[in-house]
């Protein structure tokens, strides 16, 4: 369903990605593992369509249509979500708002018809129960004041929401301990489908504990260096990436 | 539905750039171009008004040839040739009818435009409509449920005429003759505006709303309010603007005058987006307005909300003057420029009574070329003892050539005061916007969602029709900022 070819990107005027080539099959989880500055994020931010990112060169085929051709937000009509590493705070608009007005923007991009008010709420309430997303958390301003946990669990609620074809999970796991980090792996895992890949990304082995993923695959400097089963994360655990990093550019 | 959750109404908007900008082509009736002693007269005799109003004019006239226009405001705009305009325009047909029935259909289709039926429809909201079209009020709805309640609420030139002692007593009490170059112009040459009194002990039983609008081209519109709340009553007015797209600009010197007698409480909100000229900066109205309160008895309360999204040039600050002890003042600011729009805005909270509080809250958004000043002066004066003023100075800039400014006054001459004053100036940042933007909204959808957030508290303060038509005015003012 996804296919990245050859795909030379930069940030400024540095070129990040390398050549980077994967394939992502419907309905799997794949994971991305790699060493910091290897180029996890700027993949992610390449997918979403980020302004500053700039492919130079490659491809990257998404359901048979050129993903490069799309603006951000149509990307996400098109059921390509990105869960951040950093979830960005927007003061004075209540989380609920938030999560009406994307949900009704996606819908309306693609045509159908939009949600009022009570539907929405009652979907979302029905969705955050099984992250223990509270109505209060819904009431405050997005992401304002939230913790870390909080401000994870409310990006799942989203992925759970938008009902993506394609997740990108970018960090996840950055700045959750233990119980928070079980707690939202089993919301992406409930996610899991047939219909729906998801793309994880992680410098930890630990997520993966959480969250088993069907391919793993090793970025390392800008390209793939290495691919493999599940048991690859057990691996990079006892090596490092050491060797990896030392691909020549 | 609350405020923040119209988005699918804003949504709609967007796109709509500047949709109150048509001419309704009716005929009208206007005194000879330019400005002296006779067109004064004119005014005066066109609505038969009394000897005084007429040498109240006269005078005003007088002071105001000996005045010279300020400059000390952060706006530059080209020189004002005030014998280049008419003083009064009116359509020619109102002269003659009394009832609705009678209206020019033509007018009624631009009120319709604007989204305010004079009809039935608004007895359902709550809303009674006084609607100023250029000089004439053409229509005052909802008489007979006001009179029930002792409520006046009518046309300026009506009340000269039928309330004269009323008006006599109040008129320029708070807002005097002398009082600057342009409110001493709109004393001379005020062709109409609202007159509101509520007696003693009566909560107005519904908004009170005033839609003004300009219409005749090369026409200055100078409106005059006056609103009176009698000890312990309660009113909410509502002045919504907008004006139609011209070429040349056109001015506005509008007089709001507030008095609130003991223990009386007045909320005055504006809508203003009168047509702020092209994206190259040219035509537009200029906003020059004078709006003070006068919280004259004890433990009364004035409430200033205003939404400026509109004109090429807003002068404009409105006051409170804390005379009653125990009196508060508020102060709710949005003020939204874009491309080459220039704001300069804010308040005066004047404190004289003890126990005197006060409330500034000013949300300055800055997008295109604009340039957004917010200006407010806080003054305690010796007598006012433990006197209270908090403020609060937001600015937001949306791309790299607009400006914002805060120039905040404070002058305290009574060791008790205590005064706060915050101010944070931001951007709105790329994160934001892509964050926005992969969750599927466009930019302009995303722009107005951070900055309807970024003005929550303010919106808040609108009555609840007013404020999802302000939401989505947000959202429209700022179209093409971003991307």
């Amino acid at each position: 369903m996804l296919e990245i070819k050859n795909l030379h990107a930069n940030v400024g005027d540095k070129e990040i990605l390398k050549g980077l080539t994967l394939t992502i099959e419907t309905g799997k989880v794949h994971a991305i593992m790699g060493p910091n500055g290897s180029g996890k994020s700027t993949l992610s931010y390449v997918l979403a369509g980020r302004e500053g990112y700039t492919v130079t060169a490659g491809s990257i085929t998404y359901n048979g249509e050129d993903l490069l051709a799309l603006k951000t937000e149509e990307r996400a009509a098109k059921r390509i979500f990105l869960a951040m590493q950093y979830p960005v705070e927007i003061p004075g608009v209540t989380t609920m708002n938030f999560l009406k007005t994307a949900l009704n923007a996606q819908r309306r991009a693609r045509g159908e018809s939009e949600y009022d008010a009570i539907s929405i709420l009652k979907l979302v309430r029905a969705k955050a129960r099984v992250l223990q997303v509270n109505e209060e958390m819904l009431k405050r301003a997005l992401n304002v004041g939230f913790s870390g946990g909080e401000k994870k669990r409310l990006e799942i609620l989203q992925m759970s929401l938008f009902e993506p074809k394609l997740a990108v999970l970018d960090e996840t796991d950055s700045g959750l301990d233990i119980d928070a980090l079980k707690l939202v792996a089993e919301g992406v895992n409930a996610l899991r489908s047939p219909e729906r890949s998801m793309l994880v990304i992680t410098h930890y082995q630990r997520l993966l504990d959480y969250i088993v993923p069907d391919r793993i695959h090793v970025l390392a400097n800008g390209r793939m260096v290495a691919e493999g089963g599940k048991e690859l994360a057990h691996e990079l655990e006892a090596t490092g990436y050491g060797d990896l990093g030392k691909v020549p550019a | 539905m609350s405020a923040d959750t119209d988005t699918k109404d804003q949504v709609a908007a967007l796109g709509e750039k500047y949709k109150y900008g048509f001419v309704t082509d009716i005929e009208m009736d206007k005194a000879p171009k330019g400005l002296n002693a006779d067109i004064v007269r004119f005014i005066s005799a066109k609505k038969d008004e009394p000897e005084w109003m007429l040498e109240w004019r006269l005078a005003a006239f007088r002071r105001w040839g000996e005045m010279t226009e300020p400059n000390w405001a952060r706006l530059r705009y080209n020189k004002i040739d005030y014998q280049d305009a008419y003083y009064y325009a009116a359509p020619k047909s109102t002269e003659k009818y009394k009832d609705l029935d009678e209206v020019d259909p033509k007018l009624l289709e631009t009120y319709k435009k604007l989204g305010i039926p004079l009809s039935e429809q608004k007895m359902l909201a709550g809303v009674a409509v006084d609607a100023v079209f250029d000089s004439v009020s053409v229509a005052t709805t909802f008489k007979g449920k006001l009179n029930e309640a002792g409520v006046i609420f009518c046309p300026m030139s009506e009340a000269i005429r039928d309330y004269s002692d009323l008006v006599r007593k109040y008129l320029g009490t708070v807002v005097p003759v002398t009082d600057n170059f342009f409110a001493t112009l709109n004393s001379a040459v005020f062709s109409d505006g609202t007159f509101v009194y509520v007696p003693k002990g009566v909560r107005c039983p519904m908004e009170l709303s005033t839609y003004f609008r300009i219409n005749a081209s090369q026409t200055g519109q100078f409106e005059r309010t006056l609103i009176v709340a009698d000890e312990g009553s309660y009113v909410s007015y509502l002045e919504g603007c907008t004006a139609p797209m011209r070429d040349e600009n056109q001015l506005h010197a509008a007089v709001v005058e507030l008095v609130a007698l003991e223990g009386a409480e007045i909320k005055y909100s504006t809508v203003q987006n009168w047509y702020p000229g092209d994206e190259n900066g040219k035509g537009g109205i200029y906003n020059f307005v004078t709006k003070r309160g006068d919280c004259r008895g004890a433990r009364s309360k004035i409430s200033w909300t205003q939404v400026e999204t509109g004109s090429a040039i807003t002068w404009k600050y409105p006051s409170c003057i804390l005379r009653g002890d125990d009196s508060v003042g508020e102060f709710y600011s949005i003020a939204i420029t874009n491309n080459y729009q220039q704001a300069d805005t804010g308040t005066k909270m004047i404190h004289l009574g003890k126990n005197t509080r006060s409330r500034i809250i000013s949300k300055g958004i800055s997008a295109g070329k604009a340039q957004n000043t917010y200006r407010g002066l806080v003054s305690v004066h010796a007598k006012a003892a433990n006197a209270r003023n908090y403020t609060q100075c937001d600015s937001l800039l949306i791309g790299s050539q607009c400006g914002a400014h805060t120039v905040p006054y404070i002058e305290s001459r009574n060791p008790t005061a205590r005064l706060e004053h915050e101010a944070t100036t931001s951007k709105i940042a790329e994160d934001q916007l892509f964050y926005c933007l992969q969750r599927g909204l466009t930019a302009e959808e995303a722009v107005a969602l951070i900055v309807n957030g970024f003005c929550k508290e303010v919106l808040q303060q609108l009555p609840m029709e007013f404020a999802v038509e302000a939401q989505k005015l947000v959202g429209i003012s700022l179209e093409g900022s971003v991307g």
